[in-house]
């Protein structure tokens, strides 16, 4: 069982996921960052690797990545500074990254990497799901790590059900067709497609990401699923920040309370 | 005729979407739906008769084809073979780009999109694809880096002059693979209206074998014209630039299985290989994902995409097409390297001998005649993928052509 699926057999509404790029805003915060984080109550937490070509990803987490690549973040470096935070947190771990860090990493020495450090799952938007089923699962199962596959509001529910008989530790639910960080009020129209995936009964448990930025936000998106996750409303709030761990704080206490604003 | 038929064959696609070990479709969930909807179709819609009727007349009657085959006497005599210019260079818009743009333009209308999107670098694919957007009365958005645009000012005003919206991508380093990482952003934002006309063999399948079957024609009247003029249909060698490499997939297409036939690929050395500027993919490059496909490209240990180097806008791109991956690292096709230097003499050369100023890129494959030996009797076509007006700037730069 990984630290994942721990969590989700203890709880499973209002699960707070924040997502944060490694190496941003400087080298050296990975620890002060998911430290904190815990302490304010986020219940899991998803490691950017900063990477170059971001496809998936709007201009939010785009500069993140660049400053951090600059700040010279290195998947070696991340691995050490995880290493090194496991001997003090055991919050779940996951890893969000393109796919072609893992290649040119290695793919088993990466998932094996992955399990040594402590790493519980997987996010891995441009791995295909044949691709992961012939060549790699096996590979992540051994390593015990969830792998965790997206879906969208134009996929299938033919498909939904195949990525989510794939996926382990969760789905992850992308709540609009957009890349990370467009920021709007959740519509009518994705309400019902929140409900939709709510009457299909899948195996895993649902986290909505892309979008979901305030108490707002948050507080829908956990009605209709078991959390949600955030990403580029905690860049934006962190980029400015002269204290980091007071911002954090602040800023988790914003999204789970809706009578705190920053 | 075109062969519809994907029968595993060694180096063409096969059922999934691979040339041997590289391509696929490495895209987010996002993408999924109209990447499968378009693999789906596309075979289908491409070869319905009617179809191939309106392509076959706009590639007449509006791109000017077929191009002619040219035998350049003074240049065989000058390397003692028999050299052949496909002159892609004298067709609507100024270089192959245009075969690809009219097929893809009738293949989004057929999809039932209105909206087009595409990337470019020199531009030359955001021209010829605002060209048939206007052809078609279709809105265009035309995706460059902002350096690009910078320095490729009359592309830029080419495009607005065809109403094309010209959007300048300013993340990474602001230049071709930023502009198709835009393109991408964008399509996954407008999932339903838009059809993204990728401008090279190079992304998800089917965009590869796609792009590479509309360029498939500068070989398939290859054969024609060589046995009109040689009385054989196959040249010994096929010498084309690459950069996603959608000429030389053209120019190699129907010869692909045919392995009495040299196909040599040219990639752009830029300053030299062992000097840190250059974008000689295949030979500096690894194995990886870029754009949507299982590729060669150019990377750092860490996995973070390389920005490469060219004086050729069109050869300055971190990857190749799979299919060219796969004749590269098979060995059904030999890759040269062409600097900066050796491509801008290689064009001066031909425009002295043959009186044709090629494009900076078709300047590269020019480059390796110098490289090559060739028997006397061997025939040899040289895929002239572009003309020079573009590049006269460098050009007047280089060779002081303003006194």
């Amino acid at each position: 069982m990984t630290r994942i699926e721990e969590l989700f057999s203890k709880k499973n509404k209002n699960i707070c996921n924040i997502y944060f790029t490694a190496g941003f805003p400087k080298l050296i915060d990975t620890e002060k960052i998911i430290l904190t984080l815990e302490e304010a109550g986020a219940d899991m937490i998803e490691i950017g690797m900063p990477y170059s070509d971001p496809l998936a990803d709007g201009e939010t987490i785009q500069q993140s990545g660049s400053i951090a690549i600059a700040n010279g973040m290195t998947l070696q470096i991340l691995f050490e500074q995880i290493e090194g935070v496991r001997k003090k947190s055991e919050i779940p771990l996951v890893m969000m990254g393109y796919f072609n860090q893992v290649i040119q990493y290695g793919e088993e020495a990466f998932f094996q990497k992955c399990r040594e450090v402590g790493i519980d799952g997987l996010i891995l938007p441009d791995l295909p799901a044949a691709i992961y089923e012939s060549d790699y699962q096996q590979m992540m199962k051994n390593n015990n790590l969830n792998n965790i596959f997206l879906i969208t509001p134009q996929t299938s529910d033919e498909r939904i059900v195949y990525l989510d008989s794939l996926s382990s530790g969760f789905v992850y639910m992308v709540a609009d067709a957009s890349v990370t960080g467009k920021q709007k009020n959740i519509s009518n129209h994705q309400i019902a497609y929140f409900e939709r995936i709510e009457k299909m009964n899948l195996t895993n448990p649902r986290l909505i990401g892309f979008g979901i930025a305030d108490y707002k936000s948050f507080s829908t998106a956990c009605k209709y699923s078991n959390g949600a996750i955030i990403g580029s409303a905690f860049i934006r709030a962190i980029e400015e920040s002269n204290d980091l761990e007071a911002t954090i704080i602040d800023f988790i206490g914003m999204i789970k309370n809706e009578k705190i604003e920053i | 005729m075109l062969e519809t038929n994907l029968a595993h064959k060694k180096y063409n696609v096969d059922e999934q979407g691979f040339y041997g070990e590289y391509g696929g479709a490495f895209i987010p969930e996002m993408l999924y739906p109209n990447v499968e909807n378009l693999r789906q179709q596309y075979l289908k819609i491409m070869y319905e008769p009617e179809f191939q009727k309106e392509f076959r007349a706009l590639l007449k009657d509006y791109v000017g084809r077929p191009s002619p085959l040219y035998f350049a006497k003074k240049l065989s005599a000058y390397y003692d073979t028999k050299i052949y210019l496909k002159r892609e260079d004298l067709n609507h818009t100024g270089a192959h780009k245009i075969n690809n743009t009219i097929g893809q333009i009738l293949l989004a209308k057929k999809l039932g999109k209105h909206r087009i999107i595409a990337e470019t670098g020199a531009g030359q694919h955001g021209v010829a694809t605002a060209t048939v957007c206007a052809l078609a009365g279709l809105e265009c958005i035309v995706f460059m880096g902002e350096v690009d645009i910078e320095r490729q000012a009359p592309n830029v005003a080419r495009m607005r002059m065809l109403g094309a919206k010209v959007v300048p991508a300013k993340s990474g380093s602001k230049t071709l693979k930023d502009a198709t990482n835009e393109a991408i952003r964008d399509w996954i934002n407008n999932p339903n209206d838009t059809h993204y006309i990728i401008g090279s063999v190079v992304g998800p399948h089917p965009y590869p074998d796609m792009v590479a079957r509309f360029q498939a024609v500068i070989s398939e009247e290859m054969k024609w014209q060589l046995r009109e003029q040689t009385g054989k249909e196959n040249p010994d060698t096929i010498i084309a630039c690459v950069g996603g490499g959608s000429n030389a997939a053209g120019a190699f297409y129907h010869y692909l299985e045919n392995e009495k036939v040299k196909l040599v690929a040219v990639e752009a050395s830029g300053l030299g290989n062992d000097t840190g500027k250059s974008a000689a993919t295949s030979l500096l490059g690894s194995k990886g994902v870029l754009h949507g496909s299982r590729t060669l490209l150019m990377q750092t240990e860490d996995g973070q995409v390389e920005e490469p180097y060219s004086i050729s806008a069109g050869l300055d791109y971190p990857g190749i097409g799979p299919m060219h991956s796969h004749l590269i690292r098979s060995g059904r096709a030999k890759v040269f390297g062409a600097t900066d230097e050796e491509a801008l003499h290689a064009a001066r050369f031909l425009a002295k001998m043959e009186g044709i100023i090629p494009a900076l890129e078709s300047a590269h494959a020019f480059a390796v005649l110098e490289k090559m030996t060739f028997e006397k009797e061997e025939v040899v076509v040289v895929n002239l993928s572009g003309r020079g007006d573009k590049d006269l700037a460098t050009y007047i730069d280089f060779f002081k052509l303003n006194g």
